[in-house]
């Protein structure tokens, strides 16, 4: 079994991460009753003597000691982290995992790439080589980080370099919070087009996400919470936005609903290379399936169901219901329409007590609707988990590779160039060394090359497949 | 003699426990409706073929267990171990941390080499405790990236150190409509190196299989255990033991042997379907009874009409009368064709099974005219009833059977490779844009002369 090591990089990257630790915590306690450190749970936790000073600590099998998370935390202020560290989680991380500044980046891309990338070059290699060290096969480093500030953003895409250049052989998966319309910081679509680039030329594969989608997502649980229908009652543990059940009561924050949905969607993204099931998907099967050209790997993901119903017998009306969702564009956790755009593969990760025909029989009957590229046509990858996350007895992750990102990208650069074109703000890049005005147009034109990407596709979609002439042998 | 059988990957590995349970199972059962003597030499050629013995009287599978991470494994090992009948050896496995990743090149070119000699050693270790070895099952699927392309590299090592012995690929194909986006890349790259290195390629479709599940065996969930259940008693019912020759008592030595001699004249032609009837649940077992007239005309018939169970025969198809003008090439897109067989094997097990009469598989136009029909076809029988079932026929094909499955996949790999998607992931280990044309290749020739077998 693998180990994968997170890396939470500015405020959102943080605070999301420490959603992801709580959940993760909770759903390894509900699924490992004798607290034995097992391969699962090894896959993002150390097992550590603390009573051991330095680091011989670890312990590779028996009863759980203490569970450290193999994450790096890093933020140019010092108020998230700080927080993170006292509060009920500060026994998972430890201090040597850390690295924080105090004056900020200052919502902007340059500062946390160029001035805080250099500085702390050296002690970000030191951190992640120690993670590397303490992991047996390390398969995945998962990055979690906003694109419109400043740390996260910056900071965020500079290590996707040193990752590639001292890890290539370990996956590169990265959380993007996009910056929704109503965004409060100015200068997020110039933070957003220089990180994409970054993430076009050094990540293995994105899964964007926008608040505003989250928030819709929330809104909706709320409503259905609230509405008291005659009869139905949510589940306890159930709300995929709620850290009700955590280790500890923590106070509910604002953003904290938003975070568990992006936490639940890394932890069903894992689940099946961490628990056993009649047909695994690992993560290297992730960007092997979904991946048909290396520019082309942003995946649009829908988590369902976002709660559950009360009801004990559920038939399997319910679950062909949960089908139906996934592919709906209000359970996306980006603002986008898969099913009115062109699929170029399709994953569904299905945990719980579902089985093979269940899937097959709605693959089916959504085949129709679905529109899928010419030379993919039946794009499914699909896998069958058999430990359902907690307070659900069955979840889907669905994970497309669809031409319905290109909207989100599309105004980001309108965005960008409302400002750019005005030179507003410019002067606050510039002015930091080694930031250029071709920093600016070469993010661009790579932005506008993957749009291009998407753009021919797209003209595919009204064509008709076409039975392209085989080789003819001579027999 | 002895058959060692490899499991890799997720899917060898499940059904390997599946059809080791079942052959054990089936070598147990008290309802063999013959004698004790009988049923003791039965039981007793079943163990030297597929187990071996500890010192505390628990057979152990002749089988070495294969995958590139270590989840399937533990769970194969133990679920066999708890059934407290039989087990594995504690030290045949091989495992490793990372799997394949559903990537071909990945398990043949770089897993293959890397782990080369530890697999080897624990296939030799396996070998040596047979006291003959009649040769090998491999048990793979070709949608994934261990079972395909480690599996592919394995059967080509085993060619070279064991080349008097027998190799036989136990081929799962996935369902048409995925389980793998890749799986037709996959399939082709592992299809066209089994063609060099195997001396047989026994397939079982999923889709198939999950059809005999959901109409004749009534299943409403079906699980992959289903399947595979289902799968590994269509491969007992063709490997347990027969009788060596007609009229005799004693079991069969060499089934691997006689099964290649007397279905693979040609090394062009190495693919092999499997059918067997009756096929149902244990409770509409119960009520049934068969006989061979009419077990036979629907096996009959399945073959002649490629059913993939035995119901929703056609039973309009009907072979060619001779005298007329030859059939000519099969047309690929024609739904009602005729299945034309280069050889068949008909396997016989239960009551009064000297009774049956077979003529009707002797026919001439059942056969493309290059082999006679007493050398095309053979039969295997035995009294001992398998599995519970009174009477069970099983047939294993060398005929059209899979060329419209292969023309499929080759045609989504086709129309995928020519868009060149997906081609970077092979690339990066090594293979290249002609070892994929190769393999079209090789394969466009084998359904070209699957084809044309009617000439």
């Amino acid at each position: 079994m693998t180990q994968s090591v997170v890396i939470q990089v500015g405020q959102c990257g943080n605070q999301i991460g420490c959603c992801f630790w709580d959940l993760a915590l909770r759903e390894h306690a509900a699924v490992n009753q004798k607290a034995i450190y097992d391969e699962a749970i090894s896959s993002f936790f150390r097992n550590v003597d603390t009573r051991v000073v330095g680091d011989g600590g670890s312990i590779s099998k028996g009863k759980i000691c203490s569970l450290k998370a193999r994450a790096v935390l890093i933020d140019m202020e010092e108020g998230v982290v700080n927080e993170i560290l006292q509060g009920p989680l500060r026994d998972v991380f430890d201090s040597k995992q850390l690295i924080t500044d105090i004056s900020g980046s200052g919502n902007n891309w340059a500062v946390g790439h160029k001035v805080f990338g250099s500085l702390y070059q050296e002690q970000i290699l030191e951190k992640l080589r120690k993670s590397a060290e303490h992991c047996d096969c390390l398969q995945c480093f998962f990055i979690i980080h906003s694109m419109g500030g400043g740390t996260g953003s910056g900071l965020g895409t500079f290590l996707l370099k040193v990752l590639e250049d001292e890890f290539p052989e370990v996956y590169r998966f990265v959380t993007s919070i996009y910056p929704s319309g109503e965004d409060d910081v100015i200068t997020s679509p110039y933070n957003s087009m220089l990180a994409m680039k970054e993430l076009n030329e050094h990540a293995d594969c994105v899964l964007p996400i926008d608040n505003q989608s989250l928030f819709d997502i929330i809104s909706k649980i709320d409503l259905m919470v609230n509405s008291g229908k005659l009869g139905t009652a949510i589940k306890p543990k159930s709300l995929v936005t709620s850290s009700a059940g955590a280790f500890k009561k923590r106070q509910e924050k604002p953003f904290d609903a938003m975070n568990n949905i992006v936490a639940n969607l890394l932890l069903n993204l894992t689940s099946s290379a961490r628990f056993e099931g009649s047909l695994n998907m690992d993560l290297n099967e992730i960007s092997m399936n979904l991946v048909p050209f290396p520019q082309l790997h942003y995946l649009v993901s829908s988590l369902t169901p976002l709660y559950t119903l009360a009801d004990v017998n559920i038939p399997s009306r319910r679950l062909d219901q949960m089908f139906s969702d996934a592919f709906s564009k209000d359970h996306q956790l980006i603002r986008a329409d898969p099913k009115h755009s062109l699929y170029l593969a399709c994953a569904l990760m299905v945990r719980g007590n579902v089985q093979i025909s269940d899937l097959r029989r709605n693959i089916e009957r959504l085949k129709p609707s679905l529109r899928f590229v010419s030379w993919n046509q039946e794009g499914w990858k699909t896998s069958l988990c058999s430990v359902p996350p907690v307070g659900h007895s069955h979840s889907l992750l669905a994970l497309a590779n669809n031409t319905c990102v290109k909207p989100t990208f599309i105004e980001l650069r309108e965005r960008f160039t409302r400002l750019y074109r005005k030179r507003a703000h410019l002067h606050h890049y510039l002015q930091i060394e080694g930031m250029e005005e071709s920093c600016f147009t070469e993010a661009l034109s790579s932005l506008s090359a993957l749009i291009q990407e998407y753009n021919q596709l797209d003209a595919t979609k009204s064509m008709p497949a076409e039975e392209l002439p085989r080789l003819s042998v001579a027999v | 003699m002895s058959i060692v059988t490899v499991q890799l990957g997720q899917c060898g590995n499940q059904i390997g426990f599946e059809v080791f349970d079942a052959l054990f199972s089936d070598s147990h059962c008290p309802q063999g409706l013959c004698s004790k003597r009988e049923n003791e030499a039965y039981q007793a050629s079943c163990k030297e073929r597929f187990f071996s013995e500890e010192e505390n009287g628990v057979p152990i599978a002749r089988a070495v267990l294969v995958d590139m991470e270590p989840k399937v494994i533990n769970q194969t090992l133990s679920k066999a171990a708890h059934s407290g009948r039989w087990k594995y050896g504690q030290h045949s496995c091989f495992c490793q941390k990372q799997g394949s990743g559903n990537n071909w090149a990945y398990g043949y070119s770089v897993h293959g080499p890397r782990h080369e000699e530890s697999i080897m050693n624990l296939i030799q270790k396996e070998v040596e405790k047979c006291d003959s070895l009649n040769g090998f099952f491999i048990i793979m699927s070709m949608a994934g990236g261990t079972g395909s392309g480690l599996g592919a590299f394995v059967t080509q090592n085993l060619q070279d150190q064991y080349s008097n012995s027998l190799k036989m690929n136990q081929i799962i194909w996935p369902y048409g409509t995925g389980e793998v986006i890749v799986q037709n890349y996959n399939s082709i790259l592992t299809l066209s190196h089994l063609y060099q290195s195997s001396d047989a390629l026994l397939v079982h479709e999923n889709d198939a299989v999950h059809k005999i599940c959901a109409k004749l065996m009534n299943i409403k969930q079906i699980s992959f255990r289903d399947i595979n259940q289902v799968l590994a008693h269509q491969l007992g019912s063709v490997f347990q033991p027969t009788y060596s020759g007609e009229g005799s008592f004693h079991y069969r030595r060499n089934p691997l042997g006689d099964l290649m001699e007397n279905l693979v004249p040609h090394p062009e032609f190495k693919m092999l379907g499997v059918r067997n009837i009756p096929q149902m649940s244990e409770n509409s077992l119960a009520y049934s009874t068969f006989t061979w007239a009419g077990l036979l005309k629907h096996l009959r018939q399945m073959l002649i009409s490629n059913a993939k169970m035995e119901e929703g025969i056609d039973w309009q198809v009907r072979p060619p009368l001779s005298g007329l003008p030859t059939r000519g090439k099969m047309s690929l897109n024609k739904e009602f064709h005729f299945n034309t067989s280069i050889a068949n094997l008909v396997i016989l097990r239960g009551k009064d099974v000297h009774s049956a009469e077979l003529g009707a598989f002797k026919d001439p136009a059942l056969y493309t005219s290059w082999l006679e029909p007493v050398h095309a076809f053979s039969v295997w029988k035995t009294q001992r009833a398998f599995s519970k079932y009174e009477k069970s026929a099983a047939l294993v094909s060398n005929s059209q059977f899979l060329v419209k499955p292969l023309d499929t996949i080759v045609g989504k790999a086709w129309n995928m490779f020519a868009s060149k998607a997906y081609i970077h992931q092979y690339t990066k280990f090594g293979i290249e844009e002609e070892d994929f044309l190769d393999s079209f290749t090789l394969l466009e020739q084998v359904i070209a002369s699957y084809c044309n077998l009617g000439f």
